[in-house]
């Protein structure tokens, strides 16, 4: 048994100095990330749901950085102290320590369960933005006020309908400012999914299916609305950026207008409805 | 030229090329295309005229496809040995020639040429998708398209299906074939025939897809999303015949694993010796027992909707897409486990031979192991967090993904010890295999953002999501794929690869991967969707910057063919029977390991992880210094 089984320097704490450098370094980087970076991720402020999303993140941002910091520091100072130094060393015949096991398992289980709850929360206050299908059941408190935009997805483009307006129909996404929208997200064909962006919102346009999103507007704010499933040819062009979200009377006004340019050919759509069916499809391109 | 024309018998070269071999089963593949062609234009023509309908016919295409398979497994001489057995011979191993390198071109029921067919198939479709990602990140140089809409869309469809269906045999393929029979004990595989049948199958199903551009590509990128998949051009077939049949090499790949280490675990295997690579390959195995025939059913009834006109995936014909998605996803995402799981296994298995100490809690590492298989299974509806189906259970779906993240703690505990106060060796290997760890790292934690449905609501279906898995993907599965192949291919070859080549490819590949994908987490956040040919202009620079690093790691793929061509073919340097002073079996036997693997079935008394105690001698050629007493 003459194998030569630590390094030079055995008798140093290195679990201890590992700790110290992971809080050390920690202390510098968590705060760094939740309060520097944290809030420049998107989706930003545009809608109540959006601000959730971004808090959300900042709290995710703030349980990683600790453990992104953890292994680095443990990998960083494994590899520089512990590398072989004369071809004959062997490491110490160690095959466990079941406290550490037991340990980590309880950190991580709790950390774990601690994301999910706070992450079940997030979503069940408002929804958080995404789709909800047809009944939807993760409301914001005042739902009953709510105004219902439909959004129809074909390829490749989204229209929407007003229903309140006598279900009026335009190609672009116009929102009133301060207002709780229920969105109905549909599609003529195949599988779309509706992304406004800076609103905070997402959520699968399927055929035959209403799927119900609630976003809280905020301040006036130019929409980037884009497609995020592909949906054949042309996805990579089912975009639009000339949606607004405008003051309350702006809004009115710009209905005004809508139906003045649109109403003559109200009656050539179908009636409003949370699904349409098209005829059935024909193989295309 | 080789030697294996002048080892084998006095028969001429040309009376060889004649018989059950690549050719004939690519002579016997065409004409069952064109047989099956010719029988779908005549049936449906006449008998069902309602397709005149449109002015396409899958079902000739399917046919020529279904027909055009068996040919090719008839040419092989699939069929030999059950005709044989009907007629009354003897069972044998035959097809286990013994010597001449013809035997690599065709049914061989040696797992040890099969593991290096594998290799070489897996490789060259590898290098296929890879090449594809290259032109994507062409694309994505200028925000306006260079290439035509629906040729991008097939890039990409090609580039991720290809990955997704070749790469889940990338590490079972070669190297579980390869190595599990010997690490446990055994001469052969359960099943040897069903084992040549699966790579014979993976070749035949990567060449159909590549067929998919003649007939203007797919659209629908690898998930295949009905209805998108029933109104796709005929191209679509070849998509739908590729996972097909990927679905079947999976699972009796599978079911072959399972059977050999239950049922050929040599005297003193115990499961608790079992090296953990084999415990790897257990767990992956039986995901894809049980998650690719999911995968058959889905592409079954896609198959149904394009040919009889079935409305399974069309809402108004009373299906519905959500279907197809909770199919689909049902084996999708086991099938990122299949490809993350080889990655856990053979980084637990490299990290002990280059720390120089045993395997740190070997039982949390399986414990780990065995969680991750049993919890995605649990989880698929996280891809559908946004389609409005079964609302009610995402805080559900959101719990059991981020539990997964506890089996997969315990890897990182299990690696992270095993190094703690070792004596590492930096060899090229041991670099792959550490790179894992931050490139898992990012990839899991990145994880733990699109787990949580409402930062979800961002990130899904954006480029946030691309670069996620391709960290855990390219960064737990390829990163360590490369570690397998500079560990184990001198002892498949018996040559040694250059290490000198190694250490670049690694540097490079490595910094190339994470300066390709970093910034594409940011592209995503901004509000680029996947699968886009056109992007906003702002969005320019990130996406430059992602496509001139991919150049980089497209190079750094060369650099490794390089080394393979320079060391296999021109170097051929000899390797040490040991050269990494492993205390595993396949360490302790000739390189190349004999046609029998041993000289006689041997008895375990240990676990192959004994570093540092003295109590097994390392095995090491005669003059070298030993390790120790």
């Amino acid at each position: 048994m003459a194998i030569a089984h630590t390094q030079p320097g055995g008798d140093i704490h290195h679990g201890r100095r590992v700790l110290v450098l992971w809080l050390a370094i920690s202390a510098i980087v968590t705060p760094i990330a939740v309060f520097v970076v944290g809030p420049l991720i998107p989706p930003g402020n545009g809608s109540v749901q959006a601000e959730g999303q971004v808090f959300d993140n900042q709290v995710l941002i703030g349980v990683s950085a600790p453990i992104i910091v953890f292994v680095l520091v443990m990998l960083g100072y494994t590899l520089i102290v512990f590398h072989q130094r004369d071809a004959v060393l062997e490491g110490p015949p160690v095959r466990g320590d079941s406290r550490l096991q037991l340990w980590w398992i309880v950190i991580t289980s709790v950390t774990v369960l601690g994301l999910a709850a706070f992450g079940t929360y997030e979503l069940v206050k408002d929804g958080a933005g995404g789709g909800q299908g047809p009944s939807a059941t993760f409301l914001p408190s005042n739902h009953n006020q709510a105004m219902d935009v439909q959004v129809i997805g074909q390829q490749w483009e989204f229209t929407y309908r007003y229903p309140t307006y006598g279900g009026l129909e335009t190609p672009h996404l116009y929102l009133p400012a301060d207002t709780l929208i229920r969105l109905h997200v549909t599609s003529l064909d195949v599988v779309h999914s509706f992304w406004a962006v800076n609103l905070g919102v997402k959520a699968d346009a399927n055929p035959g299916t209403d799927n119900v999103v609630y976003v809280q507007t905020k301040h006036p704010l130019a929409l980037n609305i884009r497609c995020s499933e592909l949906c054949g040819l042309w996805h990579g062009y089912m975009f639009d950026g000339q949606g607004r979200v405008v003051s309350q009377s702006e809004f009115a006004s710009w209905i005004k207008q809508q139906q003045a340019l649109y109403g003559p050919v109200l009656k050539y759509l179908p009636p409003y409805s949370t699904t349409y069916s098209p005829e059935p499809q024909l193989r295309a391109g | 030229m080789s030697e294996g024309s002048t080892a084998t018998s006095a028969r001429p070269l040309w009376r060889r090329l004649i018989g059950f071999n690549l050719l004939l089963a690519v002579v016997l593949g065409v004409a069952g295309w064109y047989l099956g062609w010719y029988i779908g234009k005549h049936a449906t023509a006449t008998s069902l005229s309602y397709f005149g309908d449109t002015d396409q016919n899958d079902i000739s295409v399917f046919l020529g496809y279904t027909l055009g398979v068996v040919g090719f497994l008839i040419g092989l001489g699939f069929l030999q040995y059950p005709l044989a057995r009907l007629r009354g011979y003897p069972p044998s191993l035959r097809e286990k020639e013994t010597e001449g390198i013809g035997r690599y071109f065709g049914l061989c029921t040696d797992h040890k040429v099969v593991g290096i067919q594998y290799f070489f198939g897996i490789g060259f479709f590898f290098a296929v998708g890879g090449l594809n990602a290259m032109l994507i990140r062409f694309e994505l140089l200028r925000p306006t398209p260079v290439f035509n809409s629906g040729n991008y869309l097939t890039l990409v469809g090609l580039h991720g299906t290809m990955m997704m269906g070749m790469m889940t045999s990338a590490i079972l393929g070669p190297f579980a074939n390869y190595f599990v029979p010997i690490m446990i004990g055994a001469r052969r595989m359960a099943f040897p025939r069903i084992e040549s049948f699966t790579f014979w199958l993976l070749m035949a199903a990567g060449t159909i897809l590549l067929t998919t551009v003649f007939f203007g590509g797919f659209p629908t990128g690898w998930t295949g999303y009905g209805p998108l998949n029933d109104q796709a051009n005929y191209g679509m077939d070849a998509y739908i015949m590729f996972f097909a049949l990927v679905g079947v090499s999976m699972c009796l790949l599978g079911m072959n694993m399972l059977a050999t280490v239950v049922t050929m675990r040599a005297p003193g295997m115990t499961w608790s010796r079992l090296p953990i690579f084999v415990w790897g390959v257990v767990s992956t195995s039986i995901l894809n027992l049980l998650a690719a025939p999911v995968l058959i059913a889905a592409l079954a009834m896609g198959l149904l909707d394009r040919t009889a006109q079935t409305t399974f995936f069309i809402s108004s014909g009373g299906g519905s897409q959500y279907l197809y998605e909770n199919l689909f996803w049902f084996f999708g995402h086991p099938e990122v486990y299949i490809l993350a799981l080889p990655g856990f296994a053979v980084l637990l298995e490299i990290l002990p031979v280059f720390s120089r100490k045993p395997l740190w809690g070997y039982r949390l590492a399986v414990a780990g192991m065995l969680g991750v298989t049993l919890l995605s299974f649990l989880v698929w509806q996280h891809h559908l967090f946004m389609s409005g189906i079964n609302s009610n259970l995402r805080p559900f779906y959101m719990l059991s993904t981020e539990l997964i993240s506890i089996p997969t703690g315990f890897t990182f505990l299990c690696g992270l010890m095993t190094l703690w106060r070792g004596s590492i060796r930096f060899t090229v290997p041991m670099l792959f295999a550490l790179a894992w760890f931050f490139n898992f790292l990012i990839g899991g934690l990145s994880g733990i953002f699109n787990s949580d449905t409402p930062s979800d609501t961002t990130e899904h279906g954006s480029f946030f999501v691309m670069a996620h898995f391709h960290y855990t993907i390219m960064g737990g599965l390829i990163f360590t794929f490369f570690a397998a192949i500079y560990f184990w291919l001198p002892k498949m070859t018996g040559l040694e690869l250059n290490e000198r080549l190694g250490k670049i490819h690694f540097w490079s590949m490595f910094l190339a991967f994470n300066s390709t994908f970093l910034p594409l987490f940011v592209v995503g956040f901004k509000g680029m969707p996947r699968r886009v040919v056109t992007y906003a202009p702002n969005l320019q620079f990130l996406n430059d910057w992602a496509s001139v690093s991919a150049f980089v790691l497209g190079l750094s793929m060369l650099v490794f063919l390089g080394n393979l061509v320079y060391s296999l073919l021109f170097a051929r340097v000899r390797a040490e029977r040991n050269p990494w002073e492993s205390l595993s079996i396949e360490w302790q036997l000739p390189s190349p390991v004999p046609v029998q693997n041993f000289d006689r079935i041997p008895t375990f008394e240990s676990d192959p992880y004994g570093y540092g105690d003295g109590a097994v001698p390392v095995a090491r050629p005669a003059g070298a210094p030993a390790t120790g007493s």
